[in-house]
């Protein structure tokens, strides 16, 4: 029974929202949105389970002084900071604001979101340009028919975005976009719902038991 | 022919030494590059560094802009937003993180305004835990400064952030209240007057994603706006993700705003409109500057590559 329970759950839970979708019915409404619920609830631990990972990764870290522990530290008074300023706040007397959001509105929050995070996330991504200009100029090689289209492609699309080479090169940037771009695009979502269903079903039928802890 | 404002040579009345130096130091340095890749020298990957940190650079401190006219796609987006009647719900969606926020905060800021100034009412809602405080800032910004006679809950309402991905899509696509019992600040949204009337993402009139990562905009397209009876979805997204969009275009995606470009383009057409708006930033026509120049250098280092690579004779050995 141990094994069969979580089988029938999910035949059961798979099945109904399939057959859901095709009926419009007050009464599968309401228990397909007391499902959904369940999924908002699932996605919040989710959450929980996120920090108490962390949590537990980064203080064995710190524990047994392995390399580059300072990080850990780092990261730790971050999580716990930020959590606690941002279910804090004491512009008019201090107080806990656990289920408004005051919280958010505490100066050290918004300093620390403003002028730490948004720099530091805005930096990593800007680093980026650099990395792909380097790697643009090492792997954009013609060194066959089809690597020359990507690099031919690449070149024209590139030129797209840049107003200083008029619409001529538009015209033929749109036309790579909407007609090869979208044709592999649509391939590949197609491909993409296909594979998908064909999960869905293996693990409603029971063929797939990944989620059991099973090959 | 996209017209262009030529680089400003001539500011402030006199001749712009800086902007010259930028452009010879760059145009020379390419040159360099060219004569040794003409000699099937390969560029080392700290001078490519270098060129980009000049390219990106010059344009941000000398202030070096292009203009920019809205291609249909852009167009089609704002063209919804104008002719809808007054009063209208639109839905802005902040899907996204501060390392996203420079390339995709431009649009957000300037559908904000349009919307604002055509008096339609905006629902602010985030899928990510993120999004929600660069939704407060963004709301914070602009709204009491530009539209003071703007009201929350009148004009305007913030849900927050809501945990659950496309699950809370999934449950505001038939009933808002049940996902969001209150609004940001904890009034219930049966007390607020935008809702009155909204059971369902149904009933509003225009959703605009903004974001690039999942949950995102793709995710507002086929949970929301695909639903039956759903309501039509723009998104604006970062370049990377634009290509992705293309299949929904036009049927399930009204427009698509992709990267700095698509802000750019919006903001011009907005500026073009509503000159009110003159005095306010265009971070996204300011950032087509170093946009620009960066990919030029890409194309010429790609270029310079190449001639290295069939010149040095490398195109002739085996690889593995």
């Amino acid at each position: 029974m141990r094994r069969q329970l979580p089988f029938i759950l999910v035949f059961l839970s798979g099945a109904f929202m399939v057959f859901q979708y095709f009926v419009p019915h007050e009464s599968s409404e309401f228990v397909y949105e007391f499902l959904l619920d369940w999924l908002t609830i699932i996605g919040g631990f989710a959450m929980v389970l996120g920090i108490w990972s962390l949590i537990r990764v980064s203080y064995d870290k710190i524990q047994r002084k392995r390399e580059n522990w300072g990080y850990s530290v780092i990261t730790l008074a971050g999580l716990f900071s930020m959590i606690f300023f941002g279910i804090t706040n004491w512009q008019d007397g201090f107080g806990f604001y656990i289920l408004q959001a005051d919280g958010l509105n505490n100066p050290m929050f918004v300093h620390f979101f403003d002028y730490i995070l948004i720099p530091i996330q805005a930096t990593m991504f800007s680093l980026l340009a650099f990395f792909i200009a380097s790697a643009a100029y090492r792997a954009f090689r013609a060194r066959s028919v089809i690597a020359s289209l990507l690099l031919l492609a690449a070149l024209i699309v590139m030129m797209r975005f840049n107003p200083l080479f008029g619409a001529w090169i538009e015209d033929v940037a749109n036309w790579l976009m909407n007609v090869p771009n979208l044709a592999a695009q649509r391939a590949i979502v197609i491909g993409l719902g296909l594979g998908m269903v064909a999960t869905a079903l293996k693990i409603i039928l029971g063929i797939e038991r990944g989620y059991m802890g099973q090959g | 022919m996209i017209p262009f404002e030529p680089i400003r040579l001539f500011a402030f009345g006199g001749f712009n030494v800086p902007i010259v130096i930028s452009l010879l130091i760059i145009g020379g340095g390419m040159l360099w590059l060219l004569i040794r890749s003409l000699k099937a020298k390969e560029v080392d990957r700290r001078i490519v560094f270098v060129f980009i940190f000049a390219a990106v650079s010059a344009p941000l401190l000398f202030e070096i802009t292009f203009d920019e006219t809205a291609t249909p796609i852009v167009k089609g987006v704002f063209e919804k937003i104008e002719n809808m009647p007054e009063r209208s719900r639109i839905v802005i969606a902040f899907d996204f993180d501060p390392a996203m926020a420079p390339e995709v905060q431009p649009m957000a800021n300037a559908v904000i305004r349009h919307a604002l100034a055509k008096n339609h009412r905006l629902i602010f809602i985030s899928l990510w835990a993120t999004g929600q405080a660069l939704m407060d800032k963004t709301i914070s910004e602009i709204i009491p400064a530009e539209f003071p006679q703007k009201q929350d809950g009148i004009d305007y309402v913030s849900l927050g952030y809501k945990a659950g991905n496309e699950g809370v899509l999934n449950v505001i696509v038939s009933n808002v209240k049940k996902m969001f019992p209150t609004d940001v600040n904890g009034v219930p949204l049966t007390d607020i007057a935008i809702f009155n009337g909204v059971r369902s993402m149904k009933d509003v009139d225009m959703v605009m994603a903004v974001g690039g990562g999942k949950p995102g905009p793709k995710e507002w397209v086929l949970f929301v706006g695909d639903a039956p009876g759903g309501p039509p979805v723009a998104v604006g997204v970062a370049a990377v993700v634009a290509p992705q969009m293309y299949p929904y275009y036009p049927k399930q995606v009204l427009g698509i705003l992709g990267g700095i470009k698509g802000a750019a383009e919006y903001e011009s057409e907005l500026l073009h409109n509503y000159p009110r708006f003159a005095e306010q930033d265009t971070p996204g026509l300011r950032m087509m500057g170093p946009q620009t120049l960066a990919h030029v250098v890409i194309m010429a280092f790609i270029i310079f590559g190449n001639l290295a690579f069939f010149i040095g004779g490398r195109h002739k050995e085996k690889r593995l």
